[in-house]
């Protein structure tokens, strides 16, 4: 159900046969948590992007003499310990953040699915060596790894991409080649199959295009965690190198404030937190949907 | 069973073996300790010497062979920076990590199982709706912000709890509690999930109809069945909490295992990593392993059907 235990998104609720009275209501519900989550993280993104080029401070200018200013109309968010504007980092925080997250999240899922079709469909050694290697991944601690990773390849918003992808792919390839395996047992492929079709052709016409929903659910709801992940790294200085702000450096900078300056942590953290909620609220609710689809 | 049993257990070590070959290659990856060790005026000469000394001039494969023949004794080698046996050290700093782990499970355990119970039992009631919520927002907070936002709540504006440090146990109420929020939210969700669909089943309006009252229904027929994946999402956790631990530890300078590796990888001390990871992994695994005996002794249906 959930292999790894970090998603519990696709739970049995797809196989729900509710009464009709609550058939109609729920849709709903779903609907109002789906378009929630689209519009927190649309707001989010456009303010990402925009944001910098509206906002009168730059992201690194150090102003001595207006150090640690609470919110104010001046300062939406105060000010950091050298006079930052908080917001305007907060907000080119979220350009790194969120471009590593949509970097990593495509990456480790194509690679993932890639991986996860070819070894439920080849089989063999092949299948054995790919999903002992995603078990070893899963053994050793993830941010342990993530950190050894960075090590070898140095920090830096590109490897940085590189490390969340090498740790992520499993994930992928897990669920894909236990959908895909089940698929290459249904009876449209094994009719493919005596009409006389080629490996790859089953694969790319018939068993891929029917990955699709799984597929946009696993990477929804990965863009949080993978959100997470990074920042975390750069909270323990492992990620994003300073002066270029991010939201876990912001928040292990503010972290020595936290009595004097709330702002400093609480509100970059509170922005990242909007950010994995509004990607797990779109998750859940494509994950139910598609669970629903399949059910009918 | 038995045969069930030797295949789980040949597939473990296998695993652990081969966790043990990334890690061995990755730290060596990673940069020379001998530019960490010695002063930088130091000679080539000297640099090559430490290196001898260290067992780090022979080739990898020599290097790891050795390092599995003294695995086999239980030996993991010297830590470079604390110049005594890696392991006893790895070993020392297990109990608070432990202990904080241990607890957080327990209380996610504690929240989300009944939450979920309750949240399955009347659809829509305000446990359902409240639980939704948390659900939702639980799995949405990094370990590490939760912490930051309870020390500013419990010790800076109440000056309930302390705000770091490792001692008592009101040391370890938030240090815990922020780790246990994430898997808390998990476990609510699937609780409720694995009980809704447990509710629906032939045995339940079998029981229903005996007379049986809501109440047994609930906790002996459907928590007890849908028990199956609330155990190995508990088991699950654990090796995310012990990784979460990392950054919990950082914030609330806890003194445990995620700090004395994520040091000594910064110190490339290579023993030390390699022993910390090792353990980490066969951690992981024994748990995972007693989950999968437990699950095949509770539903003789995972037994029969591999």
């Amino acid at each position: 159900m959930a292999p790894d235990g970090l998603t519990v998104a696709t739970p049995v609720v797809r196989n729900q046969s509710p009464p009709r009275r609550r058939r109609v209501r729920l849709p709903s519900r779903r609907g109002l948590a789906l378009w929630s989550g689209v519009t927190l993280l649309a707001i989010i993104v456009l303010a990402s992007v925009l944001g910098p080029l509206t906002s009168p401070y730059a992201p690194n200018t150090i102003a001595l003499k207006a150090t640690l200013q609470p919110p104010s109309m001046l300062h939406w968010f105060g000010t950091d310990q050298l006079g930052r504007d908080v917001l305007t980092r907060t907000l080119y925080g979220g350009r790194v953040s969120l471009t590593i997250a949509a970097s990593t999240v495509v990456l480790a899922g194509l690679g993932g699915m890639f991986i996860g079709i070819a070894a439920a469909y080849l089989g063999g050694i092949f299948d054995m060596a790919v999903m002992r290697l995603a078990e070893v991944q899963y053994a050793l601690p993830a941010v342990i790894l993530a950190i050894l990773l960075v090590g070898v390849f140095g920090s830096g918003t590109a490897n940085v991409v590189l490390v969340l992808t090498l740790t992520n792919w499993p994930r992928f390839a897990r669920v894909i080649r236990a959908e895909a395996q089940s698929l290459s047992q249904r009876d449209f492929v094994l009719l493919a199959r005596m009409a006389g079709a080629s490996r790859l052709r089953i694969i790319l016409r018939h068993i891929a295009p029917n990955l699709r929903s799984t597929f946009f659910v696993l990477l929804t709801l990965d863009i949080g965690l993978i959100v997470t992940l990074e920042a975390t790294l750069s909270f323990l200085g492992l990620g994003v190198q300073p002066p270029t702000p991010s939201w876990g450096g912001m928040i292990a900078d503010g972290r020595g404030y936290l009595d004097r300056a709330w702002w400093t942590a609480i509100l970059p953290g509170s922005v990242l937190m909007l950010t994995v909620l509004a990607s797990n609220l779109i998750g859940d609710a494509l994950a139910t949907t598609a669970g629903t689809e399949r059910a009918e | 069973m038995g045969g069930f049993l030797l295949r789980r257990l040949a597939g473990s070590v296998a695993t652990i073996l081969l966790a043990s070959l990334v890690i061995f290659v990755l730290i060596r990856l990673v940069g020379d300790p001998t530019h960490l060790m010695l002063p930088p005026e130091a000679t080539d000469d000297d640099r090559a010497l430490l290196r001898q000394e260290l067992g780090l001039d022979r080739p990898m494969v020599v290097q790891y062979a050795t390092f599995l023949f003294d695995l086999l004794r239980g030996d993991m080698g010297e830590s470079f920076s604390y110049r005594q046996p890696a392991l006893p050290l790895v070993i020392s700093m297990l109990p608070p990590s432990l202990m904080l782990a241990g607890a957080a499970m327990l209380m996610a355990v504690a929240l989300g199982v009944p939450w979920g119970l309750l949240a399955a039992y009347r659809p829509d009631g305000w446990a359902d709706r409240t639980g939704r919520v948390f659900a939702v927002l639980g799995q949405s907070g990094p370990p590490f912000f939760v912490g930051l936002l309870l020390i500013r709540l419990l010790s800076v504006n109440w000056r309930l709890l302390p705000t770091s440090g490792y001692g008592d146990v009101t040391h370890l109420v938030m240090p815990a509690f922020a780790l246990s929020w994430y898997s808390a939210a998990g476990l609510l969700r699937l609780t409720r999930a694995s009980v809704t669909e447990a509710l629906r089943s032939d045995y339940i309006l079998t029981a229903r109809i005996k007379g049986v009252s809501d109440r047994a229904v609930l906790l002996r027929h459907a928590l007890r069945n849908a028990a199956l994946p609330i155990i190995t999402f508990t088991s699950s956790q654990f090796g995310i909490l012990l990784g979460s631990a990392v950054s919990i530890e950082a914030v609330f300078a806890w003194p445990g295992f995620g700090k004395l590796i994520v040091d000594a990888i910064s110190q490339l001390d290579y023993t030390v990593v390699q022993a910390g990871v090792v353990v980490a992994a066969v951690l992981f695994i024994a748990i995972n392993l007693c989950t999968d005996i437990l699950c095949a002794a509770l539903d003789p249906r995972i037994r029969l059907g591999s």
